[in-house]
């Protein structure tokens, strides 16, 4: 980080750091994340400055590590877990969908699980198989659960520290694609952003751009590319997948009547069917064309030669913006 | 090779100590209460069955024999130390002042019943109903005493069949290589449904897991409540001062079905059942405070009498607390209520108003 420019990745670091300044029940956990701060360095500098009392390198257990989590939960501390990539976060389901997600319901309130399970989420990183998985859709369809996806250090800053802050537990998936690309300035000022909400990254009048994560990258550079045909395209970064900001997005597919949904999960049963069929509940009839999802087909990430065609790129989007705008 | 482990009875089936008995055994007054428990127990195990049957409750895990387990462990926790219980837990549940009626709401389908009113249960974890997965909560709760340097200790209990699983011996790994204030406690009944100890793993006891992960492990005989206290006693102590965690494997044996969804008479025999009712924990200390000269017929009769009475209101109050709500059923999936949800909420006041004329949700 210099001249108060930030990464991704240095982003989540830093609000590590704020969030374990301001609460002394933020406790952060996982494999490797106290001596090595973390394979990627989000906790860098954690063990350091916080101790080994709250900067816990675990033994390697996934399940252990999401067990461990709901009983400090349940004990009034704000445990941030590392699972190191999401293709491990697998093993720790049971405990977030039988046991985190439901602790306050189940117990009418009396106990909670303020718990954050961070991981790096997606492909386009050349790393080995069961590392570059977007799965994010099984956890949005939990009850209880938050899931989050920042597209941007500031997001990535403010998301993490509210989703530290909340009192139910939040899947937090940080696309690791994005995780070193372009610094961005940023105050370590502690401003939270909300939760539950989508943030509308750009302004327009003629179709709506709907992504998360990576993809808005590519949807960004599909925008702009539209803007230089003349095509006003708004985009909205979901932001927060569970629960979804139904409200954003309807205000915005009405306005514009055209809607474009891109993310890097296989295609069927993906949080963007979910969106296309609330706007289509919604929106129905001011729509001038069908959504369009632009997204992976429903293949495991394939080893890194052909990752690239298996990720939507800004030529994929601007073709199913093509068909929505040329729709008659 | 069978690893020498501990293992500790103090009473023999038919009451009679087999060793010189722990200084404590001779308070009798003490004994009268675990004993006034037991009974208390499985009176309302049998109530519970019984309103299952009738259809007044749901499916209900019975705790038939398993009471000398619960009403120790239940006797010796302190009120700040945190129970993760599974779900064969109603005598150590009510020990920790879990009342009947919640209970009662519990298996009759109602969340209320995991909201305990008692201050002892105020950070109990409701009954786990997945397998072994709350010995980790277990290990995470001993966690934050760790951290925060509190002498408590988490208990968590399990039966046979949870040893097999894999979050079982994660939980005994962290808790060996953190020194945890945790002690498992062990139900070994010996099925798990229809499956036998000697199917469930090939190592001679389940207590030596704990070997594995560098833990205190040993045997009680889980049908002989003065054994079972001796080395709870010992455990909790161990673990509530800084020197780690243990398993405690206490052998029992599950003289109902495994729920009342089940007929255990379709795997196991009826010798081997008989048998183990020769063994059962309120028996055998009932004849051994009567041949201490401390019980006999007389309190006895007035014992069962007063703890149906017990029972009886607590059915009553549970029958009382009528059905929640339709609200309620929102209310507590989120601290904050997503917009989502908002919406959700009046699709379900649309569907109570599409049935109205049925039951009446207020």
């Amino acid at each position: 980080m210099s001249n108060g420019k930030y990464t991704l990745v240095e982003a989540v670091n830093l609000a590590l750091h704020r969030a374990m300044r301001d609460d002394h029940s933020v406790v952060v956990l996982g494999e490797d994340v106290g001596v090595n701060g973390g394979v990627f360095r989000a906790t860098l500098g954690l063990r350091e400055a916080f101790g080994f009392k709250r900067v816990l390198d675990t033994p390697l257990a996934e399940t252990m590590l999401a067990g461990l989590a709901v009983g400090m939960a349940a004990q009034g501390l704000r445990p941030v877990v590392e699972i190191q990539f999401m293709g491990f976060i697998y093993a720790a389901t049971e405990h977030l969908v039988s046991h985190a997600s439901r602790l306050r319901n189940r117990t009418r309130g009396r106990l909670s699980c303020p718990m954050v399970m961070r991981t790096p989420m997606g492909a386009g990183i050349r790393a080995p198989e069961h590392h570059s998985e977007s799965t994010e859709a099984l956890f949005a369809h939990v009850p209880g659960l938050r899931v989050v996806v920042p597209s941007s250090p500031a997001r990535a800053y403010g998301l993490l520290l509210a989703a530290i802050d909340d009192p139910d537990p939040v899947v937090f998936l940080e696309p690791t694609r994005l995780y070193r690309m372009n610094p961005q300035p940023l105050v370590d000022d502690g401003r939270r952003l909300p939760l539950d909400s989508c943030f509308t990254l750009r302004e327009g009048r003629d179709l709506t751009l709907v992504s998360w994560g990576a993809s808005v990258h590519e949807t960004l550079q599909a925008a702009a590319a539209l803007a230089e045909r003349g095509v006003d395209a708004e985009v909205v970064d979901v932001a927060c997948l569970k629960p979804l900001d139904l409200d954003t997005l309807e205000a915005s597919v009405r306005k514009t009547g055209r809607c474009v949904i891109v993310h890097e999960a296989p295609k069927s049963c993906a949080v963007g069917a979910e969106i296309a069929a609330s706007l289509y509940e919604r929106v129905l009839l001011d729509l001038h064309a069908p959504i369009q999802r632009v997204a992976a087909p429903d293949i495991p990430p394939p080893l890194y030669r052909l990752e690239q065609f298996y990720l939507p790129g800004t030529e994929d989007i601007l073709a199913a913006c093509e068909t929505v705008l040329d729709y008659a | 090779m069978s690893p020498d482990l501990p293992y500790t009875r103090y009473l023999a089936p038919d009451g009679r100590p087999v060793t010189e008995l722990p200084g404590w055994a001779d308070d009798f007054n003490l004994l009268t209460r675990l004993y006034r428990q037991m009974v208390l127990t499985r009176l309302f195990d049998q109530k519970a069955v019984a309103l299952q049957r009738t259809g007044r409750i749901g499916t209900y895990a019975p705790t038939l024999g398993q009471e000398a387990i619960g009403v120790a462990i239940g006797s010796l926790m302190q009120a700040e130390d945190v129970l993760v219980p599974y779900y064969r837990d109603t005598a150590v549940q009510l020990m920790r002042g879990v009342r009947m009626e919640e209970i009662l709401l519990y298996w009759g389908g109602d969340e209320r019943g995991s909201d305990f009113a008692d201050p002892r249960a105020a950070q109990d974890f409701p009954i786990c109903v997945p397998i072994a997965t709350q010995a980790l909560h277990a290990c995470g709760v001993a966690t934050a005493f760790k951290i925060r340097g509190e002498h408590r200790v988490a208990v968590t209990t399990c039966g046979d069949g949870a040893t097999s699983k894999g979050d079982f011996l994660e939980a005994l790994n962290v808790a060996g290589a953190w020194q945890l204030p945790v002690v498992f406690v062990v139900n070994n009944n010996q099925w798990a449904i229809s499956v036998p100890r000697r199917i469930q793993c090939g190592a001679p006891t389940l207590a030596q897991k704990a070997l594995g992960a560098g833990i205190h492990g040993e045997q009680v005989d889980g049908n002989d409540i003065l054994a079972v206290c001796d080395r709870m006693r010992q455990a909790l102590a161990r673990a509530r001062h800084g020197k780690g965690p243990v398993l405690l494997e206490c052998l029992s044996y599950r003289l109902g079905d495994h729920t009342t969804a089940d007929d255990a008479t379709r795997y196991r025999c009826a010798e081997e059942v008989r048998h183990a009712w020769e063994e059962e924990p309120v028996r055998r200390l009932q004849a051994f405070l009567a041949g201490q000269g401390v019980w006999d017929e007389g309190r006895e009769q007035a014992l069962i009498a007063d703890c149906q009475t017990e029972v009886q209101r607590a059915v009553e109050a549970f029958e009382a607390a009528g059905v929640q709500p339709l609200p309620a059923v929102l209310e507590h999936v989120y601290a904050r209520w997503p917009s989502a949800l908002a919406e959700q909420r009046e699709m379900l006041g649309e569907r109570l108003a599409r049935r109205q004329g049925g039951e009446d949700h207020e």
